[in-house]
């Protein structure tokens, strides 16, 4: 690893500050990723600013909703009591990733920002356009299993490795950014990029732009939601397939219904077609299937990750089944 | 920082103050077991698979692979040293030689620190992945254990003893 510099940040200010005109220069958070790319040579910033001191206050809204400081660790997220009672799939989300010990070191703010697992990119003697652009990229045609079926291009079909965010896309989260230019707020949806020819850029984040808190609003049918994974081992692993949903339905039709998909795209996978195809619908398995139908018909195999496009479909309809029997709610 | 690259900073471990002057790309677990020569912490994978590195912060365990050591000053630090009092080995110590939870050894101190962490997790009522509702009263049972513990890996594969040596400490405090 590169040796660099390092500071600590004492308030968000201070932050942009020690990075600002400093484009060698990096936030650091719990460094579950970030140290790692580091080790790996992936990541050579030259100073990093600790931002791991900032707000990590977990709070409710004036409009009920939930605030979570930047800072806020993956098991305080995952353990708070509003959260568990109101946005359970977050809880889920979060348990279903990473390991007891990381999710004691990776900060909120950090899991935004985490980097694919794909082995090309990973892999210096590999080509890959996130990595080193225009490069090409050797998942395709290669050993892509794990890779993204939705939203790709010819220039990257690396998937997203989160778990939380999947829940954060579900619940049509918020993210509050500070940078020298003044605050903003961005939409979860729009905060991830499809990697189109230029899968370098993944976020929707400024040159020393600082995430400082994720905001959900306040939805009660959330309370009827859940995370469902798939992966290689029971536990502490990847997503092959994963799925964030809400459901709440009303005398068996469905009032209002969120999906989200991990694993199968290079951002969090909002499933708006399925979601529009099922709503004021029957809450029926015959349903949920061609829901599932509209939203795959664009997927796309590259030979080893053929069996996800399946898989998605499956595994929606299993949540969407369990939710339904609970009642959405009602 | 000064000129060669190095920072001053103390470090807080088993209740006693380090003074170290290391560079900021220095790992917790490099300067514990390079700088300070507290090698009962293992290095593994040194990327976060495996868990051999865990160590306890503040009584939460992390993965000392990823912490830079600038990181933790002023935090309390405890490793496997620092678990017995004296020559009397904690109850989870002594429990894994009861029931052979290991056999070459080397992802002991990690699987020990790791299950005195998430014994605090339990009680603290954290959910997991197997916890059935989200809404608390976890049975401390061996799926709980096992899917709390995934973070530790063990090549000898001493995991019945690990789960056994686990419940031996700790089921009698556990909140039911």
């Amino acid at each position: 690893m590169k040796n660099f510099t390092y500071q600590r940040a004492e308030s968000s200010e201070s932050a942009i500050n020690l990075i600002a005109g400093n484009a060698g220069a990096k936030f650091l958070g719990g460094g579950t990723n970030l140290v790692d790319l580091m080790r790996e040579n992936i990541e050579q910033p030259d100073a990093l600013v600790d931002v791991t001191r900032l707000s990590s206050e977990i709070e409710e809204t004036a409009d009920g909703g939930i605030r979570i400081g930047a800072a806020a660790k993956n098991t305080a997220v995952a353990n708070h009591q509003l959260i568990r009672q109101r946005f359970p799939v977050l809880s889920q989300a979060i348990l279903f990733g990473a390991s007891g010990q990381i999710r004691n070191m990776a900060t909120a703010g950090g899991n935004l920002l985490q980097r694919t697992r794909c082995y090309y990119f990973y892999d210096e003697a590999a080509k890959c356009n996130k990595r080193a652009p225009d490069s090409g990229c050797e998942a395709i045609g290669g050993f892509n299993r794990i890779h993204a079926i939705l939203g790709t291009s010819d220039s990257c079909i690396a998937t997203h490795p989160s778990d939380m965010c999947v829940a954060l896309a579900a619940l049509d989260a918020k993210i509050l950014v500070e940078g020298a230019n003044g605050k903003r707020e961005i939409a979860f949806n729009d905060f991830h990029k499809l990697p189109e020819n230029t899968p370098n850029i993944e976020t929707d984040l400024k040159d020393g732009e600082l995430i400082t808190a994720i905001e959900i609003p306040k939805t009660d049918f959330a309370k009827n939601s859940l995370y469902r994974k798939v992966r290689d081992r029971a536990s502490y692993a990847f997503a092959l397939v994963s799925v964030a949903a809400i459901v709440e339905t009303e005398n068996d039709l469905i009032k209002n219904v969120r999906i989200a998909l991990g694993g199968v795209a290079h951002k969090p996978w909002r499933a708006t077609d399925a979601e529009n195809f099922l709503t004021e619908k029957t809450a029926t398995e015959e349903n949920f299937r061609s829901a599932t139908e509209a939203e795959l018909k664009a997927a796309k195999g590259f030979g080893h990750n053929d069996f996800k496009i399946e898989l998605a479909k499956r595994t929606i309809v299993s949540a969407l089944k369990e939710l339904a029997e609970n009642g959405g709610g009602k | 920082m000064s000129e060669n690259g190095t920072v001053s900073l103390n470090l807080q471990i088993n209740g006693e103050k380090h003074d170290l002057q290391i560079e900021p790309r220095v790992s917790l677990l490099d300067a514990l077991r390079e700088f300070i020569g507290l090698t009962g912490t293992k290095k593994g994978c040194n990327q976060g698979a495996c868990g051999a590195c865990t160590v306890l912060v503040d009584g939460e365990r992390i993965n000392s692979c990823f912490a830079l050591a600038v990181q933790y000053e002023g935090r309390e630090i405890t490793t496997i040293e620092g678990l017995a009092t004296g020559d009397e080995l904690h109850a989870l110590q002594a429990a894994f030689i009861e029931h052979d939870g290991f056999q070459c050894g080397y992802c002991t101190p990690g699987q020990i620190c790791s299950a005195v962490g998430m014994f605090n997790e339990f009680q603290n009522n954290l959910p997991s992945a197997v916890s059935a509702k989200m809404t608390g009263d976890y049975e401390f049972s061996d799926e709980e254990i096992k899917e709390r513990m995934s973070g530790n890996l063990c090549r000898c594969g001493a995991y019945v003893g690990i789960v056994d040596a686990i419940h031996e400490a700790f089921d009698a405090e556990a909140k039911r």
